[in-house]
């Protein structure tokens, strides 16, 4: 075209970015690479290609990684531990800055790199990608030199083994190493086998900046070396971005090995406008929640939640909208939308949308055509599409947007909701109220108040439910990297616990005493109509307890389910009542020590104590409910982050056997002094005390269903819990085996899971136990962005 | 929430005058406009978009299209309105418009702009070349004069020979809502241009919101203006693309509902050939290539020219240009 027609007709043209500083790179490895362990490159074998999707070309051969490769990465990361951990917090801050410095130095030719690899747009990875992961690595400097100050009595897990994906191979990198070498781990880090470049050419920024050997290490290839990682005895944690069957079968394959894990998983996030939205930027929102690299992001607003009485104006603005979005070659610099990572990804992200249309959906996609090679698919918009719809609750990880109405607010959250997943949301309003109000209610780790996939190293990012646990990024994000030093010295528990006895069994004499079970604040009858016979330290009767089964746990789940409004119960509410309970305790401690005596055998003042403690442990989350609370983050954009700390919902607890009352008091506690409603098991052996207590809980104002109790056999009903799909975390204390059970049973709704794992907690230490160690488990935190300006 | 579309008289062509509307107070109490989701529309409007080589000389010749080219200053005289007007027909060089094989384009820019007094004296300099002369008018530009005086003053420049006004309104009905008082004003400022286009500097600097500028341009657009405009160029805060946004959407929306175009005029800070590039993909973008056109579309802008001039040599040439090889306005 000449200069006279291009004025007619006003296209864009091609605006290539150059991609020779690359190509000279790749060759100068004769575009060959091995795995990076232990400071260099070792030879490359086993290779398979790396391709660039937009052209089908191979970039490179990378390693498929061996078992010595793997433990030699171990091993080297592990004997880089001491020292690496031996560095003063400023140390360690000077590399995680001279990382950061060296990503902005190389950070076109980072960008360049990952579209070349990747597919996705040179606009994004030089705007977006690498920017953030400078900033991730400027951020955790602080964090390595700021440690001990803010994490007192924690430690680093050791190696960690971690697993990132394709969709942004170096900032999914950025979130993974960053933290963990700031918080004093040492790494070995997969990338996925799609897209390992840009995770190569940051082992030579490793190596230039002089990293201790080790620190990083770097292996490639496919899912199998994962496997390895995950599965390896010399790894201390895990951490995994990547798909939720996976991230189950990671969960599954972990279970009892005691190594840390946090999960990053899938998604099928709620982008809510309402009819007092601005609904131009609202579309402008959804090209950049959906339409964003290819909407092959985990936290992608992919479903469209619209007010009815705006719907037909919005889709109109959106069809519209999406006529201007431009697809093709990624290295062009005006590209909205550029190639998917692979045509496998293409092959499946065509099949569900052939499903989405079978049944009914109506698919909109605009003209003109595409690329005639490489991997690329138009924008695309299904409307017609209900809950029930494959397409609706099928992460599609691709650019296709489903579209749906709502009535009401009550109504918009409801269909929010209605997901496996819990990742992320957006919410669109011009009424703070109405944000305000719907943004507590949405379940999922992240909500974007009129905006949407805003990323930043202070504000934490993580999911709810099937979407993962875990946070990357702020304090919460360190705080998955480190752990209580007692923790790690906890010995073994000792399967035959017993208090000393020192006198014969106490017996309080009186009338016969009846417990039953306790479910939606009524005493209740087992379902089984079998009791149990509780006996004495010498073996002597001294009781019955009901014989819970299966439809008691779900009975109990169920009262739990719907006392979930405790949550929006005030702070300052939920204080009153645990000082209450401690008050009525106290009331009643001579009959609460008289049966821990008679159970236990342990002597007055034993018995005293613990009981007195029990009462203490309740003042102490009393005085805790309205105090452990949020934050307020600054990223670098006029908004302010709000991070809420949120109940996760519904916990199961099994207590333990020794300590019958304050054991249990301990986790029942901080569980419902954050907002939980709780189903307990007690002590298997001693379960009177707390069939006792569910008379101080009636006469306590604690509102019916908040705390069940179930009993049993122990192992047996907390395993129902473990399956259950309504409860939303489980803590287990009981042994080792029985422990890693209950870890590879949550996988069906990958449910928070604390267990003992076999080891003794000490139940009377205060310093260990009235603090923040089980709120942080019996909480998650939601962060929400509130942008402003008038 | 359904717009009702306001009509005095039916929605004409998509190309035919504003006819002007009945005000629609309902119509703007739906206006919701959110600044921070549009300042990152407009931050990324100029990262998503680029033309390079052959396309950015082509789009820079068509930006040179659109210039209102020019001076409002207290210091202007006869000769300075002279040589702007000698360079609106000649905005770039023949050699470097032969280099790029743009000759037959006849290039010169869309408008000459001037305060009354060399209304006439821009007139008989452009006589012949078929650009228009448009005025800045009531009072400019406080815009705080007797409203009779105002409409004397546009009078007078359409009768000197301006075929395009460019007013200012009164903004502090706009800081009142006195939405009605404004339209009135728009109103019988249309009124007295008759048959010379209406454009209405808003000074969006001074309106402190983008809900507010986006209330007064469509205010505007109902009491007639066949352009909306940003600002004089002598408010703090001049022409920025988040404004921009919000006055381009209010464009869309008054399409969309009534079918007709009204064009946009960004003025005052826009001097840099990227700056233009910028804008005129965000038109592309936003209302389609329909606006990039001199009847919809116009940059008030003194010294932009020049960079566009030397930035079109570099693409004839190779080489980059200095601005005294550039003949000056």
């Amino acid at each position: 075209m000449n200069i006279p027609q291009i004025f007619k007709s006003l296209d864009y043209g091609p605006a290539p970015e150059g991609a020779a500083p690359v190509n000279e790179w790749l060759d100068t490895y004769a575009r060959k690479f091995g795995q990076f362990i232990g400071g260099e490159f070792l030879k490359s074998k086993n290779t398979f290609a790396t391709t660039n999707p937009a052209t089908g070309e191979e970039l490179a051969q990378i390693s498929q990684a061996s078992k010595p490769e793997i433990d030699k990465a171990v091993k080297a990361a592990r004997e880089a531990l001491d020292p690496w951990q031996a560095l003063s917090g400023f140390e360690r801050a000077k590399y995680l800055y001279a990382i950061a410095r060296q990503v902005q130095k190389h950070s076109r030719f980072f960008a360049v790199l990952e579209t070349m690899d990747n597919g996705k747009p040179i606009r994004e990875s030089r705007d977006l990608d690498i920017p953030l992961v400078a900033r991730h690595f400027y951020h955790h400097a602080g964090w390595a030199q700021h440690r001990d100050r803010e994490f007192p009595g924690h430690e680093p897990y050791g190696v960690c083994g971690q697993i990132i994906p394709w969709n942004f191979p170096l900032l999914m990198l950025s979130w993974k190493i960053a933290p963990a070498l700031a918080a004093g781990n040492t790494v070995v880090l997969k990338p996925a086998e799609f897209t390992s470049l840009t995770a190569l050419f940051f082992a030579e920024i490793c190596r230039d900046i002089g990293l201790p050997k080790g620190v990083v290490n770097i292996v490639t290839g496919d899912g199998r070396v994962g496997e390895m990682i995950v599965n390896h005895p010399g790894i201390d944690k895990v951490a995994f971005t990547g798909s939720t069957d996976v991230g189950k079968a990671i969960r599954k394959a972990t279970a009892g090995s005691g190594k840390g894990l946090s999960l990053e998983l899938g998604g099928k996030s709620p982008f809510i406008v309402f009819e007092d939205a601005d609904l131009d930027s609202a579309v402008e929102g959804l090209v950049d929640a959906i339409w964003f690299n290819q909407g092959q992001v985990c936290c992608a607003g992919s479903r469209l939640l619209i007010q009815e009485s705006v719907e037909e104006r919005f889709i109109k603005k959106l069809k519209k909208r999406m006529a201007t979005l431009r697809v093709g070659d990624p290295l062009d610099k005006a590209i909205d939308i550029g190639a998917m990572v692979a045509p496998v990804q293409v092959e499946r992200v065509a099949e569900l949308m052939r499903i989405g249309e079978k049944e009914g959906a109506v698919r909109y996609e605009p003209d003109g055509s595409l690329p005639n090679q490489g991997c690329f698919m138009k924008p695309t918009l299904f409307t017609n599409v209900s809950p029930a719809s494959t397409i609706a609750s099928e992460e599609i990880f691709g650019p296709v947007l489903v579209a749906m109405s709502f009535r009401t607010p009550d109504e918009a959250v409801a269909l929010a909701n209605n997901t496996r997943y819990g990742l992320a949301s957006s919410v669109w309003t011009e009424n703070i109220n109405l944000a305000l109000d719907i943004a507590p209610r949405i379940k999922a780790g992240v909500v974007w108040i009129n905006s949407t996939n805003q990323f930043d190293a202070a504000c934490g990012f993580g999911g709810y439910r099937e979407s993962g646990f875990g946070r990357e990024g702020g304090k919460e994000g360190m705080a998955a990297y480190l752990r209580p030093a007692w923790e790690k010295a906890l010995e073994p528990h000792q399967a035959a616990w017993q208090t000393a006895v020192d006198e014969m069994p106490y017996d309080s004499g009186g009338v016969d005493r009846t417990a039953k079970m306790y479910v939606g604040g009524k005493q209740a009858r087992g379902d089984s109509g079998y009791a149990r016979r509780i006996y004495g330290p010498q073996g002597a009767f001294i009781g019955n307890v009901a014989d819970g089964n299966r439809k008691d746990i779900r009975n109990a789940v169920e009262a739990a389910r719907k006392a979930l409004g405790w949550s929006t119960a005030t702070a300052h509410l939920r204080a009153q009542i645990l000082y209450f309970l401690g008050e009525n305790l106290d009331y009643r401690r001579e009959e609460f020590a008289d049966r821990l005596r008679s159970q236990t055998g342990v002597n007055a003042e034993q018995a005293d104590l613990e009981v007195g403690l029990a009462i203490e442990r309740l003042f102490a989350f009393a005085g805790w409910a309205d105090k452990y609370d949020g934050a307020v983050h600054n990223p670098p954009v006029r908004n302010m982050t709000v991070a809420m700390v949120e109940p996760i919902g519904v916990l199961g607890i099994a207590a333990p056997d020794e300590y019958p009352l304050l054991g249990a008091v301990s986790l029942l506690a901080p569980a419902i002094a954050m907002g939980n409603t709780a189903v307990l098991i007690p002590s298997e052996r001693h379960p009177l005390s707390m069939t006792d207590f569910y008379q101080v809980l009636e006469t306590s104002d604690v509102p019916a269903g908040v705390v069940n109790v179930v009993t049993g056999d122990k192992p047996a009903l907390a395993h129902v819990m473990a399956e259950h799909d309504g409860v939303d975390a489980l803590w287990f204390v009981g042994d080792a085996e029985w422990s890693a059970k209950m870890e590879a049973s949550s996988i069906d709704n990958l449910k928070q899971t604390w267990t003992s794992k076999g080891k003794a907690f000490d139940w009377l230490d205060s310093d260990q136990l009235a603090g923040d160690y089980f709120l942080a488990k019996a909480t998650q935190i939601k962060n929400v962005w509130v942008p402003y300006g008038a | 929430m359904s717009v009702q579309a306001v009509s005095a008289s039916a929605p004409g062509r998509s190309n035919s005058r504003n006819p002007g509307f009945d005000l629609d107070l309902g119509w703007l109490r739906q206006i919701r406009m959110n600044r921070s989701a549009l300042e990152r529309r407009a931050a990324t409007i100029g990262t998503r978009r680029t033309v390079k080589k052959e396309w950015q000389a082509a789009w820079l010749l068509k930006a040179i299209s659109l210039i209102d080219l020019t001076t409002l200053n207290s210091d202007d005289t006869a000769g300075r309105v002279e040589r702007l007007c000698a360079k609106a027909r000649h905005p770039v060089r023949s050699d470097i418009l032969k280099a790029l094989g743009a000759e037959e384009l006849h290039l010169t820019v869309a408008a000459v702009c001037v305060y009354h007094t060399f209304v006439k004296t821009a007139v008989d300099a452009l006589k012949g070349s078929g650009i228009p002369v448009a005025a800045v008018s009531t009072a400019f530009p406080a815009g705080l004069a007797p409203h009779k005086t105002k409409l004397a003053e546009i009078e007078a420049s359409v009768k000197d020979g301006a075929r395009e006004i460019d007013i200012v309104i009164e903004r502090h009905k706009v800081l009142n809502g006195d939405w009605k008082g404004l339209y009135k004003e728009v109103r019988d400022y249309r009124a007295a241009c008759g048959d010379a286009h209406l454009k209405t500097i808003l000074g969006t600097g001074d309106l402190a919101t983008l809900t507010n500028v986006a209330r007064a341009s469509l205010v505007c657009m109902q009491a007639g203006a066949d352009f909306i405009k940003t600002s004089t160029g002598k408010e703090k805060v001049n022409a920025t693309l988040p404004v921009s946004l919000a006055m381009i959407r209010m464009i869309r929306w008054f399409h969309e509902e009534t079918g007709i175009a009204i064009g946009y005029k960004p003025a005052g800070g826009i001097s840099s050939a990227k700056d233009a590039l910028t804008y005129l993909a965000l038109i592309k973008d936003e209302l389609g290539n329909a606006w990039l056109d001199p009847h919809l579309f116009r940059f008030g802008a003194s010294s932009l020219l020049t960079d566009i001039e030397r930035q079109l040599e570099h693409a004839a040439t190779g080489h980059y240009s200095a601005d005294y090889r550039h003949p000056m306005a």
